[in-house]
């Protein structure tokens, strides 16, 4: 053992110990389920639970398990039933859809069957892709450029209100293609405009265009820093605004990601009905102030709930903000057309989170005359999804809207304002930029088109999974066969190390978390291919050593001391490529880059530190004539 | 077992005319191949619209080409989904009129919508299979776009490398291998005109990685050799290093193509683009390790004072008598 220090077995015991513990969740395979979980006011309890099994047992369907899990304050309470195939888990969710009304969402799952223990040490299964559980992707494209042209169109209200209250006399102020444009009188008004405007909006830059007798051109345009700003606020609201409407669809674990400066990538598995998925993501938002009249446990909302009676100027509502409902006036005060922004922030005097919200000219008129005569009073936000429905009617398509309504927003008046106000009383900052982000979402929101979409179908998904495995299992039970007849002992180790490389390389994508897709698999198989060849390295040049008279402890300790130096360089420039295959974008590449680059890594430590070791343990003390290499 | 004598000496460097001559033609070929026949490059890359429908009854795929050309859907790819009831048929975003909105987008639902009715023309047993697939036109451009850089990031970082663990006669000899390799399979794959989509585009990288893997291997022992050996002929010592790598270089070749044959065979389609354009780089990849990387490196002139260590003078050395 001379040659192998003790702190290195340890290492070697410790990690695969390791890398078998977190390689495992993987064995269990997720199981066909169905979650259900409620809409507004709806409850998740006992007798909700009931009526899903006399459901269930009407449509004489088996299930296998069936619980309440999540919290209810998280809005993540479900009902999550089980079943023992996919053809009874398709039939219960029609059942289930007929069955619970429009009050539940009730969508396809795959639960985990990873037992507690090891998901208490944070040991999961690899989250599967798409191509391998079927469902349907889209790559969503936010028009920035809408973006800058609508905040541009602010700044020109906002400078012509500005040269207003300066008093400095303008020809026009207008929307020109790439900025603003304000005409002006004199070459004294214009400097006068160009300082005020400055002070006032310093986020513009403001240079001095072409000018006749009477006509001195100011132009404007929005600073480089403030658009990509602005970019990046307008992706993060279509992100959040996206998360929300996925969240109605009832998918499991849904994917949005940002990816690049203006797209978005919304994975749903499960999912095979496009077009209700793009309605539904592809719906417009809108906002409405309302009059608040009360909010539940008032007797007036509890009898609007129970006994249907409710005030004929009032409707109710439910939401975030009330989640057993509040009445709110018809009336509306403002709308989110009229809104021009909203950030959060701290309040400056407590410190507490708020958010704060600019209104256009005819916002803030309509807006201090209802404060002048209700403060004191509540007064609630609504967030309204316009959802397109295309119906068949005579033969001929009719197009109409299904609204979906929430409060987002229910807070008291305290005091008049127009312009500008904000909203206080939020539990934390969170909460804050939730409510802006939604805010802006309803009133400010990028439009958004598809640009990519693919659909994978179940069944096709299963038919991967069980193809990617059987030429994981052939490819590497060759390739341990090959290893064992051609280098006999020492293949025989190179094969263990080959094993146990696989393990390893499940263990750390299911620690990072990586989703295993079709591509990722055809990367674990090379990566099985390539691992081989730092154990053909070694086994060739203790071959050689042995041919150059070397006794057999000497032969093993050269080879792989010589073998090292070219096992290192050969994979750092493979390393090298597997990176440019991780950067480029997302997608199937990407899968097979990251399982590659693991696969490297891990393969090294087995295919030299392991088979060292086990090679260690079984020549170690004793006398050999020779080696079975 | 072995399969190679470990006393073979074939002068491979002697067959250096012959071999190099062969690969520049088969670079000027595949360039050739490349610039007339183009890529048949996939969705991923043009954009567009994939209709999936299936026939009750088998169809001949002519006359399902004909019925779209009639219904003026001209530029239609059509292909078979492995039997003949189900196809797959691919269309440019714009190839049906009626379908581009307002905004210039394509509705994708209204293209297969179209291309059914233009189908049902001529057979009535047939009909959609899923909904359909859509790659805007501009997300495939980009993607080409970061898939050369991804080739060049490859590239600059592999010669890096090299320059600084080895010589920059190495990391010449080395990319000018890497770029032959590439070249020749994306060759044959424009040659067979199969589809060119992200998966063989990923495999292609990896073949680059393989084939750089293999060209170290014989470069390290390039250079162990030039730095043992007393009188260093480069000829006679390149001509070593190959066959004293040869072995090692064909099995590994055999076990990785052994795991590629297994993922063709079995992995289904999703990875039959993937698994035989690795087969294809692995065989080309093989081949130019042992007949061109070398050559190129004597013709750089490489010797063995290039690649003598660095020795710095050591204080400690110095004193001793």
């Amino acid at each position: 053992m001379s040659d192998f220090p003790r702190w290195k077995y340890a290492l070697v015991v410790v990690v695969l110990l390791l890398g078998l513990l977190y390689a495992l969740p993987n064995v269990f395979p997720p199981q066909p389920a169905v979650q259900i979980s409620a809409n507004r006011g709806a409850q998740i309890d006992a007798s909700m639970k009931d009526k899903v099994e006399s459901i269930l047992k009407q449509h004489q369907l088996t299930w296998d398990k069936i619980a309440i899990s999540g919290d209810a304050q998280q809005g993540s309470k479900r009902l999550l039933v089980r079943f023992k195939s996919d053809d009874v888990q398709a039939k219960a969710v029609d059942a289930l859809k007929n069955g619970m009304g429009d009050q539940y969402v009730v969508a396809p799952n795959l639960a985990s069957t990873v037992p507690s223990w090891l998901r208490a040490i944070h040991a999961n299964s690899m989250p599967l892709g798409l191509d391998l559980q079927g469902g349907v992707h889209f790559l969503m494209q936010v028009d920035q450029s809408g973006v800058r042209q609508r905040q541009e169109q602010v700044y020109v209200g906002n400078v012509r209100q500005l040269l207003r209250e300066k008093n400095i006399r303008y020809v026009s102020v207008s929307h020109s293609g790439n900025g603003v444009v304000a005409v002006l009188r004199s070459d004294a008004d214009r400097s006068a405009a160009m300082d005020a405007i400055g002070t006032e909006y310093p986020d513009l830059n403001i240079s001095n265009g072409p000018s006749t007798s009477n006509r001195f051109v100011l132009n404007m345009q929005i600073k480089p820093d403030k658009l990509r700003e602005l970019a990046q606020n307008t992706i993060r609201q279509n992100l959040s605004t996206l998360r929300n409407r996925v969240n109605a669809l009832g998918v499991s674990e849904p994917l949005v990601q940002q990816q690049g400066n203006s797209r978005i990538v919304v994975d749903l598995a499960g999912i095979q009905d496009t077009a209700e998925a793009k309605r539904i993501l592809g719906a417009q938002a809108s906002l409405e102030y309302r009059a608040g009249i009360a909010m539940y446990p008032d007797q007036r909302v509890v009898d609007a709930e129970q006994k249907g009676i409710v005030p004929p100027d009032a409707r109710l509502y439910y939401g975030k903000a009330c989640p057993q409902g509040c009445l709110l006036s018809k009336q509306i005060i403002v709308t989110g057309d009229e809104l021009t922004n909203a950030n959060s922030g701290f309040d400056q005097q407590q410190g507490s989170p708020e958010v704060q919200v600019t209104l256009n000219a005819a916002g803030a008129k309509s807006m201090r005359t209802f404060t002048e005569s209700n403060v004191g009073k509540p007064m609630a936000v609504v967030y309204i999804d316009h959802i397109p429905q295309t119906k068949m009617v005579d033969g001929k398509e009719e197009h109409s809207f299904k609204t979906s309504e929430r409060v987002i927003s229910y807070a008291t008046v305290n005091g008049v304002f127009g312009r500008q106000f904000s909203t206080t009383g939020l539990d934390s900052p969170k909460e804050a930029s939730d409510l802006a982000l939604l805010l802006k979402a309803g009133s400010l929101a990028a439009p958004m088109t598809f640009v990519e979409q693919h659909v994978i179908g179940p069944s096709l998904g299963r038919d991967n999974i069980r193809k990617g495995v059987s030429a994981v299992i052939l490819g590497l039970s060759l390739v341990l066969l090959a290893a064992l007849i051609y280098y006999k002992l020492f293949g025989l180790v190179a094969d263990i190390a080959l094993v146990l490389n696989l393990v390893l390389l499940v263990a750390v994508m299911s620690m990072i978390g990586v989703t295993l897709t079709m591509p990722g698999i055809a990367g674990i198989v090379l990566t099985l291919g390539m691992a081989i060849d730092s154990n053909v390295l070694i086994c060739e040049r203790v071959r050689e050593e042995l041919r150059n008279g070397s006794t057999p402890h000497a032969s093993i300790r050269a080879g792989y001391e010589k073998a090292w130096a070219t096992i290192l360089d050969a994979n750092v420039t493979h390393l090298l490529a597997a990176m440019a295959l991780m950067t480029m974008g997302s997608g199937p590449i990407r899968g097979f880059g990251v399982t590659l680059f693991i696969g490297i890594l891990t393969s090294m430590f087995t295919s030299v530190t392991v088979t060292h070791a086990i090679t260690a343990l079984i020549h170690g003390r004793r006398k050999l004539k020779t080696l079975s290499v | 077992m072995e399969i190679f004598n470990h006393n073979s000496n074939v002068n491979f460097l002697g067959l250096r005319k012959i071999s190099i001559v062969l690969a520049v033609l088969l670079m000027l070929g595949s360039i050739f191949i490349i610039a007339t026949r183009g890529l048949n490059y996939g969705m991923d890359f043009t954009g567009g619209v994939l209709v999936e429908v299936k026939y009750d009854k088998p169809v001949d795929i002519g006359d399902v080409r004909a019925a779209l050309t009639a219904g003026g859907f001209d530029r239609a790819v059509v292909q078979s989904l492995g039997n003949s009831t189900n196809l797959s048929i691919r269309l440019q975003p714009k190839s049906d009129p009626a379908a581009v909105k307002s905004d210039g987008k394509t509705d994708a639902e209204r293209v297969a919508k179209d291309v059914l009715t233009a189908l049902k023309v001529k057979r009535s047993d047939v009909a959609l299979n899923r909904p359909p697939d859509f790659v805007g036109p501009q997300v495939g451009a980009e993607l080409r776009t970061s898939g050369i850089y991804a080739v060049i990031f490859v590239i600059i970082g592999i010669m890096g490398y090299l320059w600084i663990r080895f010589e920059r006669r190495f990391a010449i000899a080395a990319v000018v291998t890497e770029v032959h390799d590439a070249l020749v399979t994306v060759g044959i794959i424009a040659l067979t005109g199969r589809e060119f989509d992200l998966t063989v585009l990923a495999s292609v990288l990896a073949v680059v990685g393989y084939s750089i893997n293999d060209k170290v291997v014989v470069f390290d022992r390039v250079r162990e050799l030039f730095r043992l050996a007393r009188k260093a002929e480069p000829e006679e010592v390149l001509n070593r290093s190959i066959n004293n790598t040869l072995s090692r270089t064909i099995i590994t070749s055999l076990f990785t193509a052994i795991t590629m044959a297994a993922l063709y065979f079995f992995g289904g389609p999703a990875v039959h683009g993937f698994a035989i354009t690795m087969l294809i780089g692995i065989l080309i990849g093989t081949l130019s390790s042992i007949f061109i990387a070398s050559p190129i490196l004597l013709w750089l002139g490489v010797s063995k004072k290039d690649l003598m260590p660095v020795s710095k003078d050591n204080p400690e050395l110095a004193r001793r008598p």
